[in-house]
């Protein structure tokens, strides 16, 4: 198991590692002004219309390599669910360039994304939700695999549908029942089985396992860790528990408030947070061993993603901050163990 | 005598004509000042024990057994216009979504002097100051102007606060808490634990902690209660449970956390799931599930076992340290 | 690899799942909703089977004599035997015209909801699916719909109609246009149902799932989403069916139903009600006790049925 992740950073120092998926300046705003009378305002005599926006995504940059697990972490709101449905096409973005294996794929229509739908999967965060409960397992699972596949026979169909239940440890005789009759942990591996019917090289997984009890989410990760190995498959996995990132990423995104803030190896992460928000969310990972009450404090809440602050997003909660991080946005800056981050007193050497 | 005695509660559900044990056998005992987490999976009934022991369990539940000894009253026994007096004054609860105590259309302020007002006589302007004693308590900033606020214009973290100050409005000498901090940020999570944690510190106050997190017990708690299938399965000092679990489902818990393999490794995963109420194994509730099943596990409920400080409903524990006690008697 | 595989156990048969069924068990055990299912059954099948059970046929002229008017039920003096309910004004044999009567209304009713279900979802379905500008069109034409009261177009219609084709060929196509008028004039009721429970089922993850899969908008509709808006269906089905009847009845009873030679329980109660002075209260009231109570029946089930598969309520 930690082969293949070693092998993918030293595949990435030699320039070898295939980028499957390319994010670039990827923005998303909501508009959410109501419909147009509801936008109209009176103000200093003339009507005029305003439009307000949820700024979700404000340029992200991202590059997925083959067969890595990259792990987007943040706290609710911080866009990471938007950027991973803005990849998988259910949301149209507002500026950026999506790319999957060098094929832009952000602007093709519902037919034209067919053949990517087969190489991309998503799985969802919701067991209960994900699937439909007025359809048998067997049906859930059969109809993608007869949709891509319009010449398999019936047999066939069946074969691969009994493959895939076997692979993620549900009997096929069982899908003959609808998901009600299954626990949590059961639904969410039936959901990655859906997935895997189309078999893809790229999956997006939004929180799969943060609705699970501790004893089912080992299960669940275990699957997915194996799923990977056998099938040779590129994970995008978002999540905000940093024990689970630690454990199952190559490398780590942290987002907040839309932007990525710190990008690195997990190890180099781990080991060296240098992002001041890093560090406050790791030090925050409630440990079994250790009494940990020296925990980084962040002050105030997280802004609304309605009015942005100017420069740096996090600025207003940042020991560290100064006029600088006020005005300027900061880039994601190349440090020298090969992260990533986003911050003037980094860059400044202040930090 | 302890501040606070569960002895022997049992609560049964009552669908579809059949009588469903949702909880049973739960004995535990809690001191002035004492802070005790407990733990379990969804559908292992830790917020039925935290319902039960307020009496708050509703139709189609009813407590059918047991006592629940507050200052030596007991509460299961009291009426329900009784019962509304020692919840809030001596005792009072945290739930996990702050909705479930805040009301939308009153501002912050109304809410807390209504609820000292209902409790005690007091004037309106010594409520008042009580309740922006109890939100600078909870630290937060600028109370006065909270006080004219609605709860839709608080963070999550924010009302959370505002919930504690709440709890602590009448002094209590007891806080029930389930899940306080699921549905929030890991930082925010983080500082509401360590509040939490202070005030129930510097005001003696006991706090029953229920979560499926083991890494907030472990920060929080002296005492963990481990519970599977309605049932405590083993309960001790934290610290023990923590670091030398004797039960294999705590054991399987604290093992299958990802901080506890290496990066890249298989996770330690207990297999199958949580029965329903309806399906509970015969014998002990967790031998489909447990890697060191005996034969004696899927005939005979086990009773608790002591050992260290802990007790354990274990076949093999028991096995285990008969065993040790045959071997030292040889000496 | 896998040591978790779940084992096989035996897989029940479709009815043994609906006998275990939540719906079968609260039914079992609501009283009033057994009592009324049983009811409704009752009168539905009797509906079906009235060439069979009714001892006459009143569409048949041949088998009608005049001198036997007005007869008492058989419990009244001067009453006949062969007459259960007594007879009708023109000499009909009561219960015989109140079973045909009653297969009238229910097809009325029946499949004049039949086609507000299908406007209505077809209606309901895209509005709530596409939502944006195609949604506020539909509904603002359902409010438009909604503002006119289900009589007053009826009448119109109806009225119209009659004034310009003469009254012979409308009694020939009553039963056909009162399907089609009460069917129009009260869709919007379930286009706004299903708007709501497509509205919140759209969101769902299965729904994006199915997008994800790349199939088409037609069949993440109908196959995933419309199965799944079943149940609020269900239930005011059947609160819209017994409006129907009731619909029918008041078109009737003013004139604009059925015509007398073939009555719906509407045109039943009015024709009766002329001689309701002269002592013959039996062909209204009869007739009026059993829409009441086939009403009735329906208005109960459907509350039954509401509470049932309310999901708040929903313990399986």
């Amino acid at each position: 198991m930690s082969n293949s992740q070693q092998s993918v950073v030293t595949d990435k120092n030699n320039g070898v590692a295939e980028s499957i998926l390319q994010v670039r300046n990827l923005h998303k705003r909501f508009d959410i002004s109501g419909g147009f009378l509801d936008s109209l305002q009176f103000k200093a005599g003339k009507i005029s219309r305003k439009r307000e926006y949820v700024h979700a995504i404000n340029g992200v940059n991202l590059e997925v390599y083959k067969g890595e697990a990259l792990c987007v972490v943040g706290e609710s709101g911080c866009g990471k669910s938007t950027v991973a449905r803005t990849i998988m096409g259910l949301i149209k973005p507002s500026e950026g360039v999506i790319s999957f294996k060098g094929q832009r794929i952000d602007n093709l229509s519902n037919s034209q994304m067919l053949p990517f739908r087969r190489k991309m999967q998503m799985i969802f965060q919701n067991p209960y939700a994900s699937l439909n409960p007025r359809k048998t397992i067997t049906e859930t699972l059969e109809e993608p695999v007869k949709f891509h596949n319009p010449r398999f026979s019936a047999a066939q169909v069946k074969d691969k549908v009994a493959e895939v239940m076997l692979s993620v440890g549900v009997d096929p005789n069982w899908g003959v029942r609808f998901p009600h009759e299954f626990s949590g942990g059961q639904r969410q591996r039936i959901s990655i089985a859906r997935a895997l019917t189309v078999e893809p090289e790229f999956i997006v997984a939004d929180e799969p396992i943060s609705a699970l009890d501790v004893s089912i989410q080992a299960q669940v990760l275990n699957l997915m860790m194996d799923t990977q190995q056998e099938r040779n498959l590129t994970y995008l996995f978002i999540t905000h528990d940093l024990a689970v990132v630690e454990h199952f990423g190559t490398r780590v995104a942290v987002m907040y408030l839309g932007t990525v803030c710190e990008l690195a190896a997990t190890k180099t992460l781990f080991s060296t947070p240098k992002h001041p928000y890093t560090q406050a969310l790791m030090s925050a990972i409630p440990r079994l061993d250790v009494k940990n009450t020296a925990h980084i404090k962040l002050t105030g809440e997280v802004p609304t993603p309605i009015n942005l602050p100017g420069g740096c997003v996090f600025h207003g909660r940042c020991r560290h901050a100064n006029e600088r991080c006020k005005i300027q946005i900061p880039p994601l800056i190349v440090q020298n163990d090969g992260s990533q981050v986003a911050c003037h007193a980094i860059e400044e050497n202040r930090l | 005598m302890s501040f606070l005695e569960v002895k022997n509660l049992e609560v049964s559900f009552n669908l579809h004509s059949k009588s469903l044990k949702a909880l049973q056998n739960i004995s535990f005992n809690l001191e002035r000042g004492e802070r005790l987490g407990i733990v379990g999976e969804s559908g292992a009934g830790k917020s039925v024990a935290a319902f039960a022991i307020l009496n708050l369990i509703s139709r189609p539940g009813k407590i059918t057994a047991g006592e629940v000894l507050l200052d030596g009253e007991d509460l299961s026994k009291l009426s329900s216009q009784e019962m509304r007096k020692i919840r809030g004054n001596k005792v009072s609860m945290i739930f996990q979504d702050p909705m479930m105590t805040l009301n939308p259309v009153f501002t912050i302020g109304a809410q807390m002097i209504e609820c000292l007002k209902a409790h005690r006589k007091i004037s309106k302007s010594n409520a008042t100051k009580i309740a922006i004693q109890k939100l600078k308590q909870v630290q937060i900033p600028s109370p006065e102007m909270r006080m004219n606020q609605y709860p839709h214009e608080l963070s999550g973290g924010m009302k959370q606060r505002i919930i504690i100050a709440i709890a602590l409005l009448m002094d209590p000498a007891l806080i029930i808490a389930d899940e306080p901090t699921t549905a929030l940020d890991v930082t925010i999570q983080a500082e509401i634990m360590e509040l939490l944690l202070d005030l129930c510190e510097s005001n003696n106050v006991a706090l029953i902690l229920i979560t499926h997190d083991l890494g907030v017990v472990s920060q929080v708690t002296q005492k963990t209660i481990v519970m599977y299938a309605g049932r405590i399965i083993e309960q001790g000092p934290t610290n023990e449970i923590i670091n030398d679990a004797q039960h294999p489902y705590t054991q399987g818990l604290i093992n299958a956390l990802p901080q506890q393999t290496l990066p890249g490794e298989k996770l330690n995963q207990i297999r199958g799931s949580m029965p329903s109420l309806q399906d509970i194994p015969s014998g002990c509730s967790f031998n489909p599930r447990c890697d060191f099943v005996l034969d004696l596990c899927t005939q005979k409920r086990p009773e608790f076992t002591q050992s260290g400080g802990c007790s354990v409903a274990c076949h093999m524990v028991k096995a285990m340290k008969d065993a040790e006690k045959g071997h030292s008697a040889h000496e | 690899m896998r040591d978790d595989i779940i084992t096989t156990t035996k897989i029940p048969s479709l009815w043994r799942r609906f006998k275990d069924s939540y719906l079968w068990h609260s039914l079992k055990k609501d009283k009033v909703a057994f009592a009324s299912f049983s009811v409704f059954i009752l009168f539905v099948s009797v509906a079906i089977l009235a060439p069979v059970l009714a001892p006459f046929d009143p569409y048949d002229p041949s088998s009608i004599d005049i001198m036997d008017s007005e007869l008492p039920p058989v419990w009244q003096e001067d009453s006949e035997a062969k007459f259960l309910l007594g007879t009708d004004a023109q000499g009909r044999d009561l219960l015989s015209t109140i079973l045909y009567g009653m297969r009238t209304s229910l097809l009325i009713g029946i499949c004049a909801v039949l086609l507000q279900c299908f406007l209505g979802v077809v209606v309901g379905l895209s509005a709530g699916y596409f939502g944006g500008r195609i949604d506020s069109f539909l509904m603002r034409i359902a409010d438009i719909q909604l503002s006119f009261s289900t009589l007053m177009v009826a009448i119109v219609v109806l009225a119209v109609f009659q004034a310009s084709f003469g009254a012979e060929l409308y009694s020939k196509l009553a039963l056909f246009m009162l399907i089609l008028v009460i069917g129009f004039a009260e869709w919007p009721q379930y286009a706004r149902t299903v708007r709501a429970s497509v509205l919140a089922e759209k969101h769902k993850e299965y729904v994006d799932a199915a997008r994800i899969m790349g199939f088409n908008n037609s069949r993440i509709m109908l196959g995933h989403i419309l199965p799944n808006t079943l149940s609020p269906l269900l239930v005011i089905s059947t609160v819209q069916i017994a409006n129907a009847i009731i619909s029918e009845a008041s078109l009737s009873f003013l004139g604009l139903g059925m015509p007398v030679s073939q009555p719906s329980l509407g045109s039943l109660i009015s024709s009766g009600f002329e001689y309701i002075f002269s002592g013959s209260w039996w062909i209204t009231a009869i007739p009026g006790l059993v829409l009441v109570v086939l009403v009735m029946v329906m208005n109960l089930l459907g509350d039954w049925l509401r509470d049932v598969l309310n999901p708040k309520l929903y313990k399986d």
